[in-house]
């Protein structure tokens, strides 16, 4: 059984200005190319490293240090410039929480399309829904509209269809700091037990108690390279020292 | 995405239109999504698509079958209309809203990888619920005139319909991608939508055109998918409704096909210009 997520030399520029007009295009493209039309920006340089099934790795780095564009390039949401990303089985990536949410549907209706999107069939989400409804605790407000809800339903909801998508890697990206305490214990909890079943978790955030408590490793990135890569409590003080 | 577990998938890759095949459950509550979504908060909801080509017939027929006395050549003229309108308000409906519909579902397409040739798919299916009550009318209409199609006229029918939604599909998927890109795109899609009622036989009928073009530009003019669509709705909805004689375009079923050909084709190229421009959809829109 090989690794659940193989990162190998990647790189991944971004055009810093955008341009949005065919005029200025065609101007760019009259004039002979003169110059480059936008400038370039490495938001990650030369990436690679491995994530065994079943483990728990934190990326970790300060701002704009590419952890987020690593996360996506995993989802397959952006591809890479240079280098290749291999996953094995089911991925779910709940780059931001709820991103699949339209505020005119309620919230039944989200929790079906979510979930759909997240890649759960018609049955899968039939069997689960009554589950994601009582971990959301919000049993009342399910058929009114989303755009109803406080920020903590709403949360509590799409964090709540998201665990329970069943994926073989899942990829998170600065949400467990949902609801209230009790509610955040209980995410945690869940977090615990889909590792314990065995799911590969990547989880970017910037709680580094949380990190150290929750992860087997962490991979620290700085200026779109890897600097650090080891245990997770060691990848925190190596971070910590930086600051 | 994969479901299997022992071979390694390269994320962001897809199998295209096949992956929307695959996903339909999603595409489904993606349609009804769009559906619930456009009728927010309105009184009339679905009704408003009865009501808006409705409007825009009436003014169509005062002017052109009333004023300007265009039916006096054409018999049955108000079916004949309607029969073309219902063809050129689906295509159009799909393409206009295709072409936006990567951008406006950039929330979506930035944060989570699904197949993204549902969006434009969706686009269309959304265009044909709308199609469906104009036909209704244009069935009861027909029948009011004394309507007995054949077989092969109904199947035609069919054709024409396929035809339209193949086409903009295809269509769809090659603006909505460049849409990202060039939100100039939706402009010039919203420019040839105005065209698109006068390049083919929806108003006047194709003996006018080859009164006065060259055997050449009428065989072009024939070509449009649009134009057979058309034409294949007046040969199943209007031609069994006359009494008089009238000329029908020549071999219209093998047109038919050539049609079908032509939107494959376009579907094909919209296929593959989408795959080459999705990698950069999630930074670009």
């Amino acid at each position: 059984m090989g690794a659940a997520v193989i990162v190998k030399g990647l790189k991944k520029t971004f055009n810093l200005r955008h341009s949005h007009s065919l005029k200025e295009t065609l101007v760019w493209l009259v004039k002979g190319r003169k110059g480059e039309l936008t400038k370039k920006f490495d938001a990650l340089h030369d990436v690679s490293f491995e994530i065994q099934p079943g483990e728990t790795v934190a990326l970790l780095g300060f701002n704009g240090s590419g952890k987020s564009t690593l996360l996506k390039l995993i989802s397959g949401v952006i591809l890479p410039d240079q280098g290749t990303v291999r996953t094995k089985g089911r991925v779910a990536g709940l780059i931001e929480v709820g991103a699949g949410f339209h505020p005119d549907l309620s919230g039944r209706e989200n929790v079906y399309l979510n979930a759909a999107i997240l890649g759960m069939s018609e049955q899968e989400i039939q069997d689960k829904f009554d589950d994601i409804v009582a971990f959301s605790e919000i049993e009342q407000f399910i058929d009114t509209e989303v755009k109803f809800y406080s920020s903590g339903m709403f949360l509590r909801l799409a964090f709540a269809v998201a665990v329970h998508t069943q994926p073989d890697i899942f990829l998170v990206d600065e949400i467990l700091a949902v609801g209230d305490e009790p509610f955040q214990r209980k995410c945690l909890a869940k977090i615990k037990q889909l590792s314990d079943e065995g799911r590969t978790l990547v989880v970017v955030s910037h709680d580094l108690d949380m990190i150290a408590r929750i992860c087997d490793r962490g991979v620290v990135l700085s200026s779109g390279t890897v600097q650090f890569e080891g245990p997770a409590d060691q990848a925190v003080a190596w971070l910590r020292e930086r600051n | 995405m994969s479901n299997s577990t022992d071979t390694y998938a390269v994320p962001g890759v897809g199998a295209g239109l096949l992956d929307v095949y695959r996903r339909r459950y999603l595409l489904k509550l993606i349609v009804r999504k769009e559906l619930r979504v456009r009728y927010r908060g309105s009184v009339l909801g679905l009704a408003w698509s009865y009501v808006k080509p409705l409007v825009q017939y009436v003014v169509l027929f005062f002017a052109l079958g009333i004023v300007l006395r265009v039916g006096d050549q054409i018999p049955n003229y108000a079916l004949y209309m309607f029969s073309g309108v219902i063809v050129i308000n689906f295509f159009s409906e799909a393409f206009s809203n295709a072409t936006r519909s990567i951008v406006s579902n950039a929330a979506l397409v930035k944060k989570i990888y699904l197949p993204r040739e549902l969006f434009p798919v969706a686009s269309v299916w959304v265009a044909a619920v709308h199609f469906l009550p104009q036909l209704i009318v244009l069935l009861a209409a027909a029948l009011l005139s004394g309507w007995h199609p054949d077989i092969s006229q109904l199947f035609g029918a069919l054709l024409g319909f396929v035809i339209v939604a193949v086409t903009a599909t295809g269509l769809g998927l090659l603006a909505g991608a460049i849409n990202v890109f060039f939100r100039d795109a939706e402009n010039i899609v919203d420019m040839l939508m105005m065209i698109v009622t006068w390049t083919s036989p929806v108003l006047y009928d194709w003996t006018m055109i080859r009164r006065l073009a060259a055997p050449w530009v009428l065989t072009i003019y024939q070509l449009n998918p649009i134009t057979v669509a058309v034409e294949l709705f007046h040969w199943a909805f209007w031609y069994p409704t006359v009494n008089q004689p009238v000329e029908l375009p020549p071999h219209l079923l093998i047109t038919g096909f050539i049609g079908l050909g032509m939107a494959a084709l376009f579907l094909v190229i919209g296929q593959i210009v989408f795959r080459r421009l999705e990698g950069h959809f999630a930074q670009e829109v």
